[in-house]
């Protein structure tokens, strides 16, 4: 069986890619394999670690679970879309001011997973921090500082929001 | 070395790769392109034990885009001899080698690789290849297998095999006020480093590759292709710049180096192999350890008698060894002791070392045993530690080189609260939680290993320091260029480090916690050498203020070179070598251990690791609110990158206290939890607050840096704290790790 | 993932005519069916892609409750204004579960659906009745911690592994399915099935059906409710047990009593029986004990998941405790209050 492939077009970090993929082409293998952005990582392949976190029309979710046929005119950002002109995401900026990350492989994954956290305006307290970050493990223990981290970030965005209002 | 200068050790200074990671521009083994790349995935034996009767590929040869299939009976051809096939880190016996022949030694063994133009068309392929075994009887159960447990005959390097027994420990046993005899267990577990195992070979021409790889050890992974493939050294270049974690599971090559070189030498193409995750969970892994443990002590609370013996599993082809029970002889003071370790042999790949390899399981039994004792003897633990404090190490009868453990108990009992703990279990409680505070200490070898290292400064005043040393998240990077940076007195920011690449000045493998001091330590050799060399020609430079100085008198600052007495007095870096017309100067340097010191002195790092649990009374669920780890690891480079060690170390043991077991059913012979929904490593929500402290250590003694390494301490002792503060809070000993619920509501 | 054709369903009827050729499945958010085809435990011949279906809206029915188009996602449900002011049970119940990234893209109709997470069954190199009728059980005898005390056959004892789904069972949710018949409803208790001698059959759905909406009949069960979870880690686990209760109190007496339990069974576990003892009582410890033994009574244990059947009891307990005092488990704080 060999199935034709079927054309979808994908918007990843502001960029129209029209590809031709087969139906079970993950969105994760096509974004490392075809588009050659590794930044989104494989850790698990399975929904089970968090580290192919991207965010697919604002929502973050696992990559590795989505069949990227079904993804079909999604706007996509991945860890390579998230510093703009060269400067960085204030929350990318406070993983490396926070040493948020070791060897670097679960980051990609908790920084998109963390800047839609951000944008969710779902948290209140630390716990809700460390338990909206479950969904990404990290092996290097950078726990602490990965929830100091999104708390900084949080509470500069709370304080801009105060003082605009 | 000099001391006016400092300006980058000591500093938290923000990882130079930190950039490269949160932008996703890192690239780890399998995110490397190569033209034509084909991508090969393994097939994994089914069964535990037996040989392979059939294999049926058709169907798989038959998808779309498939290029071939690699069985034991069309492999390339690897080495002969076992010698050929043994990396740096191998324990004693036959090296595994893959698809060498129709034989099932452990389940998840590779029976073939499935190589073709695409990852899914490979992955689809490999679900199709079945295999025919002829099964044999298998054993996994180390518990069935202890009885048989044996000395290893030959010892692995690097490991000490348990002192000689001294003093009369069971007669002092029997005679004893207090005593306390109980088994402890430690389950099996897996390293799960975040990055999958993977290997892209990209195939340069004639016999010639350069190989990224997932490595503690580039040069251990070009040794072993070299030799195990009959290649030239020179034609094996082996890159790993970035690591995705490891803790110890890319110490030796695995199996996805085999295939990937295989592969392309036999293809002439470029391949990558990447485990699956499941894969992952048969290759090597922390073995499951039994332990037997027998203290007494006197009125006074002194220890009288030390008895621990450990069985640990290993394959069926290696004598995989850790030192297990030797710290149990020379963390307190005691002059009866006996410590044994024995092996047995099941079917499961070799053991690999894990984060701690050895202490991590001994010092956890052992501590949790110390607590026993103290509790039975209705002392603080703390106190009765305090009471048996060993002065030297009695295994050996050494001196420990600097032992500021002290200062760590004190230091640690004050920030947990410590006069808080209720000598009496089970006493506080919160509504639903019982609060337990517990405590243990920590115990590592600081090593100083063979290094070696190169600098080279350009006239514009940017230095390169370069070893072939791996950062698997240690910030090896980042304090490398610290070291160079405070050496010549230059900003943090002009330093370029070069690891991660076997072409690089010889370096050991990642591990041990030993690459900030020995690497560190060569790479300011390195840097004293061109310090000398710019000395000599600044003296020569006509007007030279240094001209009647010695080297001595000199310091290296701000990127000047100058008089110590007076700094206003120098020259720019720059200025000497343009005056003297260099394009570059350079430098070599090494680290070595010091054999003369080392036969009177040892060198340890210590820890005192205090924890707060509460456990729900009648549901069972742990929480840790607050762990507080003091350690004593000498000078601290970077106390950013050094506090992110120990935080990682104290999860893993946290982990090992609480979550962490490779589920093998014993009929199968199988690990059936192979995922990371199913074994747990621990989750955010899991983790709350964690405390680091680095106690004042001064150390001149244990490597030329004065510098301990961190690696593995952080873990050491983690899990019997934690174990110890949920006695403290239920009044239960659960001696079987992990403390899972069932275990607690029992 | 063995190779397979893809359609893109337009309508309802599209779908519905594309899932009754043989070996077709329907695809919504993916998370566990790619999952399970990526382990080869799945391998439909063709998938079916219904994600651009109009089934998406949460909307008001006329004889009140709520009528959840089968592809609200998991995230949109437990966030949905409505759903935390009337059913706050459902949104904590399907806060527990998984992750922000998996509850993103989960779906409500896919969250039925969802299949065990039972070892045996994910590793096909070891026989497993729901996946291979006819080869065995692996877990009777084998690693059987985390399965089934409750309802389990002789073929299978795997559990059912929803949070959300418990909360429906408390709930009383009705589960709306198309086929080429037309629309049916199925009650809730009766969508999933215990596994009997065919435990392939996780539920009582033709392979030709699809959801398109799950039901929530008008409740009043807005302050006395819990979910409360319990697993091996604080979060990112699946349940050992769980328990959602919802109690209708007037005058300090409990007139409606729903217990729902998960982690225990091949479905979500209610015994209406049990139920009727809390009826009509006072909410004390008491009382609560009673119905927990009496919900436990007929639990077996398999050996490595023996401890469940205490643990049921004592989660049973808090959990209604929690209910009665209107004070519900928060899913970020781990202190079980």
């Amino acid at each position: 069986m060999d199935t034709p492939k079927i054309e979808i077009a994908l918007t990843v970090n502001g960029v129209r890619h029209d590809i031709a993929v087969a139906p079970w082409e993950t969105l994760l293998d096509v974004l490392r394999e075809r588009l050659h952005l590794t930044g989104s990582k494989k850790g698990c392949d399975q929904g089970q670690c968090g580290a192919c976190t991207v965010l697919v029309d604002g929502e973050r979710i696992n990559s590795c679970l989505a069949l990227v046929v079904s993804r079909d005119g999604a706007a996509i950002t991945t860890v390579e879309g998230l510093a703009e002109g060269g400067e960085l995401h204030p929350l990318q900026a406070a993983f490396i001011e926070h040493d948020a990350f070791q060897c670097g492989y679960c980051t990609p994954g908790q920084l998109c997973s963390g800047v839609a956290l951000l944008h969710e305006g779902r948290v209140h307290t630390r716990e809700d921090i460390r338990e909206l970050m479950s969904g990404n493990l990290c092996r290097c223990g950078a726990y602490t500082n990965i929830a100091d981290a999104i708390e900084t970030v949080l509470d500069r965005q709370n304080a801009g929001r105060e003082a605009a209002e | 070395m000099e001391t006016a200068n400092i300006h980058h050790i000591g500093n938290p200074t923000n990882r130079v790769d930190g950039r490269l990671k949160v932008t996703g521009a890192a690239r780890y083994a399998a995110e490397h392109e190569a033209s034509g790349l084909l991508h090969g995935v393994i097939v994994s034996a089914t069964v535990a034990a037996g040989r392979v009767v059939s294999l049926e590929t058709e169907r798989a040869l038959s998808v779309p885009g498939v290029v071939e299939i690699f069985t034991h009976e069309n492999r390339g051809s690897g080495a002969w001899l076992d010698r050929n096939w043994k990396d740096e880190v191998a324990p004693p016996g036959h090296p595994f080698r893959p698809l060498h022949s129709d034989r099932i030694l452990f389940a998840g063994q590779p029976i073939a690789l499935v190589v073709a133009e695409t990852l899914e068309a490979a992955r689809d392929a490999a679900s199709l290849v079945t295999a025919a075994y002829e099964v044999e009887q298998h054993c996994t159960e180390l518990e069935v297998k202890r009885s048989e447990a044996y000395e290893p005959p030959e010892k692995r390097s690097g490991i000490p095999p348990p002192p000689e027994p001294r003093g009369k420990p069971e007669d002092a046993f029997e005679r004893a006020r207090h005593r306390i005899a109980a088994d402890y267990r430690i389950r099996a577990e897996h390293h799960n480093p975040m990055e999958l195992f993977a290997t892209t070979c990209v195939y340069e021409g004639k016999d010639k590759l350069t190989i990224y790889e997932k490595t503690q050890g580039s040069q251990n992974s070009q040794g072993y292709v070299a030799s195990v493939f009959g290649l030239k050294t020179k034609n094996v270049r082996v890159i790993n710049h970035y690591v995705g974690g490891a803790f110890g599971s890319a110490l030796r090559p695995q199996q996805q180096l085999f295939f990937a070189v295989m592969a392309s030498l036999e293809l002439k193409r470029s391949v990558r192999v990447v485990l699956t995750r499941s894969q992952m969970f048969y290759i090597g892994y922390r073995p499951e350890t039994r332990h037997a443990i027998s203290m007494a002590a006197d009125n006074e609370g002194r220890l009288t008698s030390i008895i621990h013996g450990a069985v640990a599993a290993t394959s069926h082809y290696e004598d995989y060894q850790e030192s297990i029970v030797n710290w149990s002889g020379m963390m307190y003071h005691c002059d009866n002791v006996k410590l044994s370790y024995g092996l047995a042999k099941l079917n499961t790949a070799t053991p690999c070392d894990m984060r701690a390899p050895g202490a991590a399981v001994g010092v956890t039994a052992f501590e949790c045993a110390v607590d026993e004792l103290a509790h039975e003897a209705g002392i603080d633990p703390l106190e009765f530690r305090k009471r048996n404090f060993a002065t030297l190490d009695e295994n050996m009868g050494k001196q420990f080189t600097s032992k500021a453990l002290s200062a760590c108990y004190h230091q640690g009992a004050a920030r947990i609260g410590w006069e808080r703990r209720s000598a009496e279990p089970g006493a506080v409680r919160d509504g639903h939680e019982l609060v337990g505070l517990g405590m243990a200490t920590g115990m590592w070898e600081a090593f100083l290993m063979k290094a070696s290292a190169e600098a080279k400064l350009t006239p514009d005043g940017r230095l390169q320091v370069s070893t072939a040393a791996s950062d698997i998240g240690t910030g090896t990077w980042t304090i490398l260029a610290q070291i160079g940076a405070d050496a010549l007195g230059l900003p943090v920011e002009d330093v370029t480090p070069m690891i991660g690449d076997s072409s690089l000045p010889a370096s050991p493998v990642e591990g041990g916690s030993w690459t900030a001091a020995s690497n560190g330590s060569a790479v300011l050799a390195a840097c004293e050498a061109i310090k000398q060399t710019l000395f000599k020609h600044a003296r020569k430079m006509a007007n030279s203020p240094l001209t009647a100085a010695s080297f001595d008198e000199v310091v290296f600052l701000s990127g000047r070179i100058a008089l110590r007495t007076d700094p206003d007095r120098g020259l720019s870096l720059p200025e000497v070598m343009h005056a003297s017309d260099l394009d570059e100067i350079r430098g070599s340097g090494k680290a070595a251990p010091k054999l003369l010191q080392m036969r009177k002195y040892v060198s340890y790092t210590h820890s005192a690791v205090f924890t707060e649990v509460r456990v729900d009374r009648d549901i069972g669920i742990v929480r840790i609110p607050k762990i507080v780890c003091a350690v004593a690891a000498g000078k601290i480079i970077n106390p950013k990158t050094a506090r992110s060690q120990i935080l990682g170390g104290v999860v893993m043991g946290i982990g090992m206290a609480l979550h962490e077991e490779a589920m093998t059913d014993h009929r199968l012979g199988k690990i059936m939890n192979h995922n990371l929904a199913e074994y747990h490593v621990p989750a955010h929500a899991d983790i709350a607050d964690i405390e680091v402290i680095f106690v004042d250590e001064q150390d001149e003694k244990v490597s030329p840096l004065g510098v301990k390494g961190l690696g593995e301490i952080g873990i050491v002792g983690t899990a019997a704290a934690v174990a110890n503060a949920i006695f403290s809070a239920t009044g239960k000993r659960v001696r079987d790790f992990p403390i899972t619920l069932d275990k607690i509501i029992r | 993932m063995i190779r397979f054709d893809y359609v893109r369903a337009n309508s309802v009827a599209e779908a519905v005519t594309a899932l009754s050729s043989p070996g077709t499945r329907a695809l919504a958010g993916g998370t566990n069916l790619v999952d399970l085809m990526k382990y080869d435990v799945m391998k439909p011949r063709r998938v079916v892609d219904i994600n651009r279906l109009p089934l998406k809206d949460i909307s008001e029915r006329e004889s009140g409750g709520l009528r959840i188009g089968a592809l609200v996602t998991n995230t949109a449900l437990a966030w949905d204004a409505r759903v935390a002011k009337r059913y706050p049970l459902l949104a904590s119940a399907i806060l527990a579960g998984a992750s922000p990234q998996l509850r993103n893209a989960a779906t409500t109709g896919g969250n039925l659906l969802q299949r065990t997470r039972c070892y045996y069954f994910y590793d096909t190199s070891t026989p497993c009745n729901k996946r291979e009728p006819g080869s065995g059980c692996s877990a009777i005898g084998g690693l059987n911690r985390i399965h089934a005390i409750l309802g389990a056959s002789n073929s299978c004892i795997a559990v059912h592994p929803s949070d959300m789904c418990v909360a429906l069972a408390a709930l009383d949710a009705e589960v709306e399915v198309v086929g080429p018949q037309g629309v049916r409803t199925i009650p809730f208790p009766e969508f999933h099935r215990l596994p009997g001698d065919d435990p392939q059959q996780d539920n009582t759905m033709q392979a030709d059906e699809l959801i398109t909406a799950v039901i929530l009949p008008p409740a009043n069960f807005g302050r006395n409710h819990t979910y409360l979870k319990v697993r091996d880690r604080l979060s990112y686990a699946f349940a050992l047990v769980s328990v959602a209760a919802a109690l209708e109190m007037r005058d300090g007496i409990v007139r409606d009593a729903r217990v729902a339990l998960g982690g225990v069974a091949h479905k979500p576990w209610r015994d209406n029986e049990a139920e009727d003892l809390l009826n009509g009582e006072r909410p004390d410890e008491t009382t609560f004990r009673a119905f927990a033994e009496r919900l436990m009574r007929d639990a077996k244990g398999q050996g490595h998941n023996d401890f469940k059947i205490e643990l049921a009891r004592r989660t049973i307990l808090r959990a209604l405790m929690q209910a009665a005092a209107g004070t519900p488990q928060n899913q970020s704080d781990k202190v079980i209050r």
